[in-house]
């Protein structure tokens, strides 16, 4: 599988993923820079993490706006896959490519630190590989991340099984205690309805490395290649 | 020149001395004008021209095998690593900017230090910061702490960097006057360094990055005076940071460097234009012919002046190939930014400002710099009388306390002392995916170097309360105590990097603090063989009311491992582990969080302190290391060693059961702050490998007791249970800050 | 009496404005090249209780001095008008 990896000004995670996709997955990776409009036949489309145009105005608005993404979009439309880490899924959900929108931290500050997600179903690409029941430990680097949608908009997700991902403690229970940035039922990622485009707060690529102590990220982009193969 | 000529009032004004007024004039042949005595007024100012240090500077030791670029040389020093790579890196204050505007003053400070790094070809891939601040219940102390930790989170989380250390200290004697100290690590091939250097008749000469505003003008000269209240009305405007900016300008830079047609480049900061145009053309013995109406402005009708030296934030000043200039000029247009040729190199070495047609500045570069015609000065220095008042200290003056529990959860609550969490989770530390030091935290952050099984180790150290009291000991131990935490962390102390954070150096009391703390840091930095790269000097940090802050000469320390699974981590493993503590006990509570926080004993000399005693405790724990014979290793510091088993057991979810020795004085067994002492866990079968080593090298050590499950037991007595301890260490800050 | 104060607070004409500058980036690649000297601030609306529109403005001033605007880098400016 080819998998392209967007680069907007001030995209900072774009390195981390294509080392893990390339040197710990062993999948053909390529950058694609924000001002071409050519996706370069990839199959995978990764939005990374970072700070795009700044985080200025809203996280992720001015990038949604760079000329790549017209044939994102278009690659999503019809069917392509897409996913978005960090301030790549604010990109997203900013393109309208995934419900909801990202809003600042519950408690005002930007946090980086080790935290526990679950999978909320093993009906994805992300997920399929997951074991429903343990808690994975998944790094958080963001000031803008509490998930929020409307009233009829989360009921619709959660109907419809698009919630990937739920903060939770070490031991996989769902409290509101360890729900880090405030968001909606502990939600840390969700899909589209047609279950291509993904976005998740948490970065699996900082952990996907035995050198980091830390591979439970791994097993996310294990379940990709297994599920698309 | 057309310009009228200035008057001695206004080089006073602008801070020069009525003799350097008369010196500039010698080299001129004439009097100068209003625009070049503004130049002198900077460039001799204490900020770039470290008129009032660099005779001791100087003795600074520099050398060492590895030392690629020497101290002043480049804009951070550069330590060859081996496989064709090398290690820039480097610490700078922001102080001043940020006791008036925290946020900004802080970023712009990280902005700064960055710029320095990778203005020399290197990708930065490690910040740490080393702050100080006042008492941590004044509402003035809580504004600075919460702006200069967001500040320095936005810009550096922005930049992409990761912000993997530091260290936070409070004391009263900063609640005027905070320091803000910015590290910044970065890696680049050896062969691809780029230099701030200029020549080559003819070769254009580029601004890049940001348009210039009034930002900062007269910035450098504002650092170099004390602040009274009233300062925070004189000051002209707020530089502001834009870490979007300074990641285009990072990633241009990089790209620009590699074409090979870079012949030099240096950041712009304090002075902005005519310091880089300066310093780059008299390391290159080539002079400049510079437009300023060329240069792109944010602002209308900039004076001449005002364009020379504006400290707007993220520009760059290039040297090119003449005929290279569309790929340059293509690259920085694909990141979005500004790039103008404002000058070129011309033979001889003279700078010339043109305004228009008209020719505004007219001076020779090496008059301006350090190193050239910038004054040099030695200033008196004199013991104050509290030194040998502080030495009369005797532990018998003190009682032993009664509850001895008490003081434990006072010294873990302390904030010099409790958990940093708070300010360390509003910082990304995991970006660029290298730092090993977040699910196994050491006494010095591991980074690993891309591509190769290399790891940098670092770490930024500084105790003032030890330098207050004795500057030259206190000063040889904040580099010892760096060199401790790079060895427990398995690293090999390679040089450092110092910022000097001091008074008014016209008090010759404060100057005699300054010459202490050289005189420490060169016996300190000769022993570990870790020469001086460079750094920065912050005086004036004093304001009229309350005195200069304690001596803060920040020890910013780089160490080297060949293979970064060799890393040594702090935590304990598992119960029954033995735990020794290795080095000797002393029967010693001077300085420490105790007597000065708990007894209230402000009066104390730095704690017991034996640089070859040190050395050897040093060579003990790496034999131990490398010999793969321990489970943990971490330092004991501030808050003696009952705090640093809590620390180790507390990162385990562990606990401790240990004795103490009827030898010494309870209180400066567990709380003593006298250095060279390393606590150490090791499996029980490892007992008589470690013994052996431990006497192979000559190193004091005692078994002190084992790793338990779940509480922290001396002489059989719980004192609490780590689920106690582990609340108490991460109340502090939050409950104060949120 | 109740007022309604409507704030604006924006950073000072001589300061860098980073915001601005990256919105007019994003401005000028949606085709808008004509777009200059973006500038953005923030826009603060409260209820208050005074005696009088003078007592009410002073109550502003002070609001706006000592908190919602940083003076070393902002500017403001308020309409108060009775309800």
């Amino acid at each position: 599988m080819k998998f392209g990896v967007v680069v907007f000004p001030g995209s900072n995670c774009d390195e981390d993923m294509i080392y893990v996709l390339q040197s710990i997955m062993k999948q053909e990776v390529v950058k694609l820079w924000h001002k071409d409009t050519d996706l370069q036949g990839c199959d995978f489309i990764v939005l990374p993490g970072g700070f795009s145009y700044g985080d200025y105005l809203r996280s992720g608005a001015i990038a949604r706006f760079s000329p790549i993404m017209e044939k994102v979009i278009d690659h999503a439309n019809n069917g392509g896959y897409l996913l978005g880490i960090c301030n790549g899924f604010q990109i997203l959900t900013e393109a309208g490519l995934l419900p909801g929108a990202l809003l600042r931290n519950k408690d005002q500050k930007f946090i980086c630190k080790n935290t526990y997600i679950k999978a909320a179903n093993a009906d994805s690409a992300l997920t399929k590989n997951l074991n429903l029941d343990k808690a994975y430990k998944i790094p958080v680097a963001h000031a803008e991340g509490r998930y929020f949608a409307s009233e009829a908009e989360l009921k619709t997700i959660e109907e419809n099984g698009q919630v990937l991902f739920r903060y939770s403690d070490e031991n996989g229970n769902l409290d509101d205690t360890f729900n880090i940035n405030g968001s909606l039922n502990n939600i840390a990622g969700v899909m589209n309805k047609n279950k291509n485009v993904f976005g998740m707060m948490p970065h699996p690529e900082r952990a996907a490395d035995n050198a980091l102590a830390n591979t439970d990220g791994k097993a996310i982009f294990d379940s990709i290649l297994s599920y698309i193969g | 020149m057309e310009k009228q000529t200035a008057t001695l009032e206004q080089a006073l004004e602008l801070g020069l001395l009525e003799e350097e007024f008369e010196q500039i004039k010698q080299i001129l042949g004439r009097t100068p004008n209003f625009t070049e005595v503004c130049i002198y007024s900077v460039m001799w100012s204490e900020h770039c021209s470290y008129k009032n240090s660099i005779k001791w500077l100087k003795t600074l030791p520099k050398d060492s095998p590895r030392m690629l670029a020497k101290a002043g040389e480049e804009n951070a020093g550069l330590v060859d690593i081996g496989e064709g790579l090398a290690c820039s890196f480097k610490i700078e204050s922001h102080n001043h900017p940020s006791a008036l505007e925290p946020y900004q003053g802080a970023a712009t400070g990280v902005g700064g230090i960055n710029r320095d790094i990778f203005t020399m070809g290197a990708r930065p891939i490690a910040q740490l910061n080393s702050l100080r601040f006042g008492n941590l219940n004044l509402d003035k102390t809580k504004w600075l702490v919460k702006g200069v930790v967001k500040g320095i989170g936005d810009y550096g989380n922005a930049f992409g960097i990761p912000t993997v250390g530091g260290e936070l200290q409070f004391d009263e004697c900063y609640n005027i006057n905070p320091l803000v100290n910015a590290f910044s690590a970065g890696i680049v091939e050896t062969g691809k360094v780029a230099s701030a250097i200029s020549y080559g008749a003819g070769n254009p000469v580029f601004i890049v990055g940001s348009a210039t505003g009034k930002d900062g003008i007269h910035g450098a000269a504002f650092a170099s005076k004390d602040i009274t209240e009233d300062s925070i009305e004189d000051l002209p405007s707020v530089q502001v940071g834009d870490p979007f900016q300074e990641k285009l300008l990072l990633e241009a830079s990089l790209e620009v460097i590699a074409t090979g047609d870079v012949i030099g480049m240096q950041d712009m900061g304090a002075a902005g234009i005519i310091c880089s145009s300066s310093e780059m053309s008299e390391k290159g013995g080539h002079g400049m012919d510079i437009w300023l109406d060329k240069v792109p402005s944010r602002q209308k009708n900039m004076k001449d002046w005002e364009l020379l030296l504006s400290e707007s934030q993220e520009r760059m000043l290039v040297v090119v190939k003449k005929g290279e200039e569309e790929g340059i000029k293509a690259i920085f247009d694909k990141w979005d930014l500004n790039c103008a040729q404002i000058g070129v190199v011309t033979e001889g070495g003279q700078l010339k400002f043109y305004m228009k047609d008209e020719l505004v500045a007219d001076v020779p570069a090496e008059s301006l710099v350090l190193g050239g015609g910038a004054p040099q000065y030695e200033r008196e220095y004199s013991e104050p009388a509290y030194y040998q008042e502080y030495k009369k200290f005797s532990i018998d003056s003190v009682e032993e306390p009664e509850n001895y529990k008490e003081v434990a959860e006072f010294l873990l609550g302390h904030p010099n002392i409790a958990s940093k969490k708070w300010v360390a989770e509003q910082y990304d530390s995991m970006v660029g995916a290298m730092n090993t030091s977040t699910n196994e935290p050491a006494d010095a952050a591991v980074v690993r170097v891309k591509g190769t099984d290399k790891a940098i180790n670092i770490t930024v150290d500084c105790n003032s309360r030890y330098v207050n009291a004795d500057p030259e000991e206190g000063c040889a131990i904040a580099v010892a105590e760096s060199a401790r935490n790079i060895v427990c962390s398995g690293g090999e102390p390679v040089a450092i990097t110092n910022c000097l954070n001091f008074g008014n150096p016209y008090n010759p009391e404060v100057y005699w603090q300054f010459v202490g703390a050289i005189k420490g840091m060169s016996k300190a930095c000769e022993k570990f063989g870790t020469p001086v790269t460079g750094g920065n000097v912050s005086f004036y940090n004093q304001s009229s009311d309350e005195g200069p802050v304690f001596p803060t000469p920040t020890i910013g320390m780089l160490g080297l491992m060949e293979d970064y699974k060799e890393k040594m981590t702090l935590n304990f493993k598992d119960e029954e582990d033995l735990i020794y503590l290795v080095g000797e006990a002393k029967n010693c509570i001077s300085s420490s969080e105790y007597l000065y926080s708990y007894q209230e004993v402000k009066a104390s000399p730095s704690p017991s302190f034996d640089l070859n005693e040190e050395y050897k405790v040093q060579q003990g724990i790496k034999a131990l290391i490398q010999e793969k014979v321990i489970e943990s290793a971490h330092d004991v510091a501030d808050g003696g060693l009952f705090i640093t088993l809590a620390e180790s057991a507390m990162a385990a979810g562990k606990g401790f059961d240990i004795n103490t020795n009827g030898n010494f004085r309870k209180d400066a067994f567990l709380f003593g702050e006298s250095q060279s002492r390393v606590v150490v866990s090791v499996k029980e079968e490892q007992k008589s490998r470690l013994e052996a080593l431990l006497k192979e090298n000559g190193v004091t050590f005692s078994r002190i007791g084992k790793v338990t499950s779940d509480s922290f037991k001396v002489d059989g007595e719980k004192y609490l249970s780590t689920q106690e301890a582990r609340s108490i260490y991460e109340k502090t800050l939050p409950s104060a800050l949120n | 009496m109740k007022f309604r104060a409507e704030i604006d607070i924006m950073p000072l004409k001589e300061i860098l404005d980073p915001q601005g500058k990256a919105v007019k980036l994003g401005l000028v690649n949606l085709g808008l090249n004509q777009v200059e000297d973006v500038r953005i601030g923030k826009h603060i609306s409260l209820e208050l209780e005074a005696t009088d529109q003078e007592e009410a403005e002073g109550k502003v001033e002070t609001a706006c001095k000592k908190l919602l605007a940083n003076l070393i880098m902002e500017g403001y400016t308020y309409k108060v008008t009775a309800l």
